[in-house]
């Protein structure tokens, strides 16, 4: 793990600032989420300070604080969603699942999160499981969905 | 020059022997929409055919043409003939379609039609372009998309891509701001600012180096033409980059992108290297002395970086936060270098103006409104998709004509994403252009259309986008942090059936107190999805709060479900979609529903095909 930390690192230029956001990105597709050590590491790679990587990281949605999933579920609740009943399936998923959006299951099989829009509202409600988005899911096609992820 | 013109010659006739194509071809609308429908599994089905049946078929993938509820679209290209295209194609399908035309030769399976220019009727196939939902588009930033390999640059450059650059070169940096003048083209990303005066601005700027960068930061919920855009015809953005940079005099660009468009980004990424490898990027490109390089960034999810100072931030690794204006980025932007910030659909729009002319392009919409826009059309319409239609054209030929109108009569449409209102039926022969939209308290926005019927509640409409803005809030300006929680509160307070009417004259207030009081356009626009539903909806807050009832049946707590014995025909198809079991009864007897265990999820609301569950208004008292 450490060899891969310093490759990302050493991928960006350390004068320049405007990479801290890519930086968290890289680290994030990487391990999953940002842990305690990245901000560290990426605070001292940068010289900047760790409450200014923590400020920018919270600023954004995309940022994860706590380990992901085996699977991640993406709901989308845009306004094409939202009309076509995705509250419904955001409600529906936290019964299915036990969990509140942000959360991760007991066992690590799935995580949950609510994003602003996917782009496919053409094909609204939809949900996006790892990286396959799912279209015109009705509280009926949930369980069925949920089963193809182990 | 002469070196692109061999290239140009050898695109065309690549493109030539493909049209004469000696093998059939089969293209997959593999955008975003498409694979969302499945089109990945009907590739897979095509691609093994080919090895198992030992077919002689080119395989290729194009962006999405537009009608995605029509999606996975396929379309067919038999030797010496049109292509024509077949809806809803999941892998049995395309074995069907494989099978019949070109296997045994005996097509059964009617395409949907075929997509030659010429749009007359060939072989007793109707033309793609004449269906309902097409005919009265006019597409011209959408020309490529769906019809070209947004992966081969050689495709792109065969139908006409770069010589909008060529042009610009021959006119020189000043001769295509004219042009643009002349085209009347506005920014696409909402405001609708004249691009060409932007560009002067920045062009007039004192600076040595200067910076373009693409907003591709879709934000707006329901809206995803720039996605769709960029998966169908990614050079096409990339030419428009081009040729602004050349404009305002820009050497470095960017495009700021959402992260949540992997393909998007993908695509992108493999444009930009084509165009290295043809040096239409990097240094001296086409022989012009311009030099010009595009690094991507990807946005990390905040709606707040759509607005250009924000933007800027983020780009320089800051917290996305808009700053007071003046400065403008036009003179001190990224860097604090002159910084020009344009949106996708605008600069995709460029290279067709060079290549046709300013005056072509003005032809197109109404006096103040040149030219045609891209609109996301969905929510509850027939026929949801990516279009693109002249400006001036009334809602009601979008959402009926286009659209095909609703299932359940019409209520209303949202406009402009968060920033934008609900207009209702009145509204619907009101010309859509810039001035017509914000007259009605609405905005243009970058073209989302979301359309509504009788089963959407207005207010939980307007709660949804108050709780959105007041997310997505950067938390600088203190009227949009506090003032948008506050709203969203008595929002909430109102769908849950404790409203009062003096919470009516509360959000009049605070709506005012927001527009005035924030710095950028998050703030000065929030309020709007509440305004105008409560000027063309007052009914809807009234029945929440003296009736204590929601007419669309949507607020969970001002509403029952129960069934009604006589419909029931005691299917149980209820009784299998219920996830919590609250549903019981044998089969061919009335069901029950115990409404402790009833989460109103309103699954057997939606599968119900007799009518007999009903969500219900009751009064609380």
């Amino acid at each position: 793990m450490e060899g891969s930390v310093s490759s990302i690192l050493k991928k960006f230029d350390l004068s320049d600032k405007g990479n801290l956001i890519p930086l968290l990105q890289e680290f994030q597709k990487k391990e999953g989420y940002i842990s305690h050590t990245t901000v560290s590491k990426i605070s001292r790679h940068l010289g900047v300070s760790k409450s200014h990587v923590y400020g920018v990281a919270t600023f954004y949605s995309q940022f994860k604080f706590t380990p992901p999933g085996r699977n991640s579920i993406r709901i989308c609740l845009g306004t094409a969603c939202h009309v076509q009943g995705g509250d419904f399936l955001l409600n529906t998923l936290q019964i299915e699942l036990g969990i509140e959006p942000g959360e991760t299951t007991e066992d690590r099989r799935f995580d949950l999160e609510r994003v602003a829009c996917l782009g496919c509202c053409a094909l609204a409600p939809v949900i996006m499981v790892n990286n396959n988005i799912h279209s015109r899911v009705s509280v009926i096609k949930i369980k069925e969905i949920l089963s193809k992820y182990e | 020059m002469n070196n692109f013109s061999d290239i140009q010659k050898k695109a065309a006739s690549e493109w030539q022997l493909l049209q004469q194509n000696p093998d059939p071809i089969i293209s997959l609308g593999m955008g975003s929409c498409g694979l969302a429908s499945g089109a990945n599994e009907t590739w897979n089905t095509v691609k093994q055919l080919i090895v198992e049946k030992n077919l002689k078929i080119q395989l290729s993938k194009v962006g999405c043409i537009g009608p995605c509820y029509l999606e996975p679209l396929l379309d067919l290209k038999l030797p010496g003939q049109p292509r024509i295209i077949f809806n809803n194609v999941d892998s049995q399908k395309a074995e069907r379609i494989i099978s019949e035309y070109l296997i045994n030769n005996e097509a059964k399976l009617k395409p949907l039609g075929h997509l030659d220019k010429n749009k007359k009727p060939s072989s007793g196939i109707k033309s793609f372009w004449e269906l309902p939902m097409l005919k009265d588009q006019e597409r011209i930033v959408l020309r490529n998309c769906g019809l070209i390999d947004p992966e081969n640059i050689t495709q792109y450059i065969a139908n006409g891509g770069f010589n909008g650059l060529q042009q610009a070169f021959k006119k020189g940096a000043e001769g295509v701001i004219k042009e643009v003048e002349i085209s009347g083209l506005r920014g696409r990303g909402g405001a609708g600012f004249p691009t060409s005066k932007k560009w002067q601005f920045c062009r007039d700027a004192k600076g040595s180096s200067k910076y373009l960068i693409c907003n591709a930061d879709e934000g707006d919920p329901g809206a995803f033409m720039n996605r769709s855009l960029i998966e169908g015809d990614p050079f096409a953005l990339l030419e428009g980059m081009l040729i602004a940079a050349f404009a305002i005099g820009a050497n470095q660009g960017y495009i700021y992108i959402r992260a949540e468009y992997p393909l998007a980004i993908e695509r992108l990424e493999i444009a930009i290297r084509q165009m290295l490898d043809h040096k239409l990027l990097g240094e001296n490109i086409l022989n012009s002395g311009f030099n010009f390089e595009i690094k991507l960034k990807e946005g990390a999810g905040a709606f707040v970086c759509g607005e250009e100072t924000a933007l800027i931030a983020s780009i320089e690794g800051k917290r996305g936060m808009p700053r007071s204006r003046p400065p403008f980025p036009v003179t001190s932007g990224l860097n604090g270098k002159p910084t020009t910030i344009n949106n996708v659909e605008t600069l995709a729009t460029i290279p067709n103006i060079l290549r046709e002319g300013g005056k072509w392009f003005s032809g197109f919409g109404t006096e103040k409104s040149k030219g045609t826009k891209t609109f996301a059309l969905v929510g509850k319409v027939r026929r949801t998709g990516l279009i693109e239609v002249p400006l001036g054209i009334s809602l009601r030929k979008i959402i009926f004509d286009i659209g095909g109108g609703t299932y359940k009569p019409f209520k209303a449409v949202q406009t402009g994403g968060p920033s934008g209102g609900c207009l209702s039926k009145e509204h619907l022969d009101l010309p859509v252009d810039y001035e017509s939209l914000t007259k009605a308290g609405t905005i243009m926005g970058s073209g989302g259309l979301i359309v509504m019927d009788d089963n959407a509640c207005m207010v939980d409409v307007a709660r949804y986008f108050l709780k959105f803005t007041s997310k997505e809030s950067c938390g600088k300006c203190t009227p949009c942090r506090i003032g948008t929680a506050r709203m969203t509160e008595i929002l909430n307070k109102i769908v849950r059936g404790d409203g009062e009417l003096s919470d009516l004259d509360v959000l009049q207030r605070l709506a005012k107190t927001i527009k005035n009081g924030s710095l950028c356009g998050l703030g000065q626009t929030a309020p709007n999805p509440v305004i105008t539903t409560l000027k063309y909806f007052p009914e809807e807050y009234i029945a929440h709060i003296e009736d204590k009832r929601c007419p669309a049946a949507v607020c969970r707590d001002l509403v029952v479900y129960s069934v009604i014995k006589e419909k029931c025909t005691g299917c149980q198809r209820c009784v299998d979609v219920c996830p919590t079991g609250a549903i019981t009864g044998p089969r061919s007897e009335p069901h029950n529903l115990d409404l402790e265990l009833c989460i109103k999820c309103r699954a057997c609301y939606e599968i119900c095909r007799f009518d007999a569950i009903a969500g219900d208004a009751i009064v609380i008292e």
